[in-house]
């Protein structure tokens, strides 16, 4: 178990100094996730135009993984549409999970959470923030979202 | 059971590095490391005569008990009965009729909830709890406002996590009708004046359960002496295994309370129109119990009796009151429940290191630590902090884990500056 895997610079800087931390208001759509086991707590915010993001960000309290993750996802997903965010998505979740991804170049930064994977239980720290995303989508998409 | 200079100055001593040798698992290693377990709160570890006694029990004694002439059924249920005096004995209850074996704390609290407040309460009484209880404490409770009508009152706690003990006795009122409180607090260590407590609930004609999870492994409890009316803790706190716990009610009580879950074991007389019940305290017991838990239990009960409960007490407020000076000597390091009168527990936080990322660091070193809200989210949010990381110490506790402890925590600070 080598430390220095899950605690990247990369992951401090982002823990230290989160991109894209605050609320739109008013955005077109918003959600809230909640991680019981560690308190983990963040609010993801959006602005779309058609089905592009075209802002975003985040606030919350959480650990340095969980606010890392959802730095570093504010900045991939922002200015992508929204089947490009889901296939990030899938990338992202694979990478977390499975022992033997390797990240592809078209990751960036977020390859830098592939350290995460030798802690199964700070997994959920770094996916709290995509499943967040997810559920702000997804509601955006409904039908009767009075958002 | 506050431990006060005088009972440390006079406890025997533990010999611990003795102590430590009749826990096996204390020998293995963690990432490389050896093993540093400060999460005794949470679960603690077992000693070598509780596993041979399960063993024992598992391998020449096992059959099902109260239902045979076979001598193993007889030789099951002389071990599971004669396990219910032991535990009579550890918390000098007046009669086997009023120890009930259960899962843990979390059901016997839920027992009490279900059969004595639930048929018992409605609009217009109250249900008293503290700020400081678990959520087996709190959960239940709630569960009967929501089936009776009743109140939910809680007692605030001040910034040394103690219960405000005048706002408590100022919410006791006839009205009240039951008050459940924490002996010893799991998420601060606080010890609670469970006695004063008591007699005021008393004062006012409620009856009193007292969670003592957190207090049995550290005090000579008394139920008597303290006069509770419930007293509920969990085996696998005590040195005993997981799954199975004591729920202690006055007989009185007990008798007057329907049974709660219906099976086997509990009923004397079955036809399809009635069934008549058992006594005490098989009324309590539907379906095979857990037998070799509850052989387990009573080794623990040997175990630490055979240490010695003041010691223990003594060699862990120690344990506790060096920690507490170590880990003030660390910067940023902000402890979490100050009150003077303390068990064996220590929540801190460090300032800009999650708690979480602390447990993870703590972890890479071999040091194991609870980090969270330690089931009590509401004391948390009092705090306004959404976890700590909590140190708990055991009989097996060293002040050489004190300082790996310490160690690793400046390790953490270096990783995140
Ligand atoms: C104060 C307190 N009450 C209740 C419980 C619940 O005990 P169990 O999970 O063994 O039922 C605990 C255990 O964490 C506790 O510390």
């Amino acid at each position: 178990m080598d430390l220095k895997e899950l605690y990247r610079d990369v992951i401090l800087d982002h823990n230290k100094r989160p991109r894209n931390f605050g609320r739109i208001e008013p955005c077109d759509t918003h959600a809230e996730g909640h991680n019981p086991l560690c308190g983990d707590r963040l609010t993801v915010w959006l602005r779309l135009k058609d089905d592009r993001i075209e802002d975003v960000r985040f606030e919350g309290k959480g650990c340095a993984i969980s606010t890392a993750s959802a730095s570093l996802m504010t900045e991939a997903v922002k200015g992508k549409d929204i089947p490009a965010v889901q296939s990030l998505y899938g990338r992202i979740h694979s990478l977390l999970t499975q022992q033997d991804a390797v990240p592809d170049a078209s990751l960036g930064k977020l390859a830098a959470l592939s350290g995460v994977r030798e802690f199964p239980a700070r997994v959920k720290c770094a996916s709290l923030c995509w499943h967040t995303l997810n559920a702000a989508l997804e509601r955006s998409a409904a039908p009767v979202s009075t958002e | 059971m506050a431990v006060t200079a005088s009972r440390i100055a006079s406890a025997p001593a533990l010999d611990v590095e003795r102590v430590r040798r009749d826990f096996p698992i204390l020998e293995r290693s963690v990432n490389g490391r050896p093993l540093v377990y400060l999460d005794s709160a949470a679960s603690a570890q077992r000693p070598l005569p509780v596993l041979r006694a399960v063993e024992y029990y598992e391998t020449h004694t096992h059959a099902n008990v109260h239902r045979g002439v076979h001598a193993l059924s007889q030789a099951a249920t002389e071990a599971y009965e004669g396990a219910r005096e032991r535990v009579r004995r550890f918390i000098n209850a007046q009669s086997t009729r009023e120890i009930i074996f259960v899962r843990g704390t979390t059901e016997g609290i839920n027992l009490v909830a279900q059969a004595y407040a639930r048929p018992r309460l409605g609009p217009g009484d109250e249900i008293l709890i503290t700020g400081l209880e678990h959520h087996a404490n709190i959960v239940p409770w709630q569960m009967v406002r929501d089936q009776t009508g009743c109140t939910l009152k809680v007692a605030p706690i001040n910034r040394r996590g103690e219960v405000e003990l005048d706002r408590f006795l100022s919410l006791l009122s006839p009205r009240t009708r039951v008050v459940a409180i924490a002996h010893v607090s799991n998420a601060l260590g606080t010890i609670l004046p469970v006695k004063r407590m008591i007699d005021a609930a008393h004062a006012h004609g409620a009856v009193v359960l007292v969670d003592g999870a957190q207090a049995i492994p550290h005090s000579s409890v008394d139920v008597r002496a303290l006069g509770c009316d419930f007293y509920a803790f969990s085996g696998h706190k005590l040195y005993g295994p997981t799954g199975i716990g004591v729920l202690y009610g006055r007989e009185e009580l007990l008798a007057t309370m329907p049974p709660w879950q219906g099976g086997g074991d509990m009923i004397r007389t079955v036809s399809f129109e009635e069934t008549t019940y058992n006594e005490l305290p098989w009324k309590f017991e539907a379906g095979t119990p857990n037998i070799s838990g509850v052989v387990g239990l009573a080794a623990a009960m040997d175990y630490v009796e055979s240490l010695g409960l003041e010691a223990i007490a003594a060699h862990e407020q120690r344990l506790l009151e060096h920690a507490t000076r170590e880990l003030e000597r660390i910067p940023g390091i902000e402890i979490i429940g100050t009150a003077p009168h303390k068990a064996a527990v220590l929540s801190f936080t460090m300032q800009g290191v999650h708690p979480h990322d602390l447990g993870t660091i703590l972890d890479a070193e071999g040091v194991a630590v609870r980090t969270g809200h330690h089931c009590a989210m509401p004391v948390m949010t009092f705090f306004d902090i959404p976890a700590t990381a909590r140190a708990s110490f055991g009989c097996y506790s060293t002040e050489a884990e004190v300082a790996s402890l310490a160690a690793a925590l400046r390790k953490a600070r270096e990783v995140f500056t």
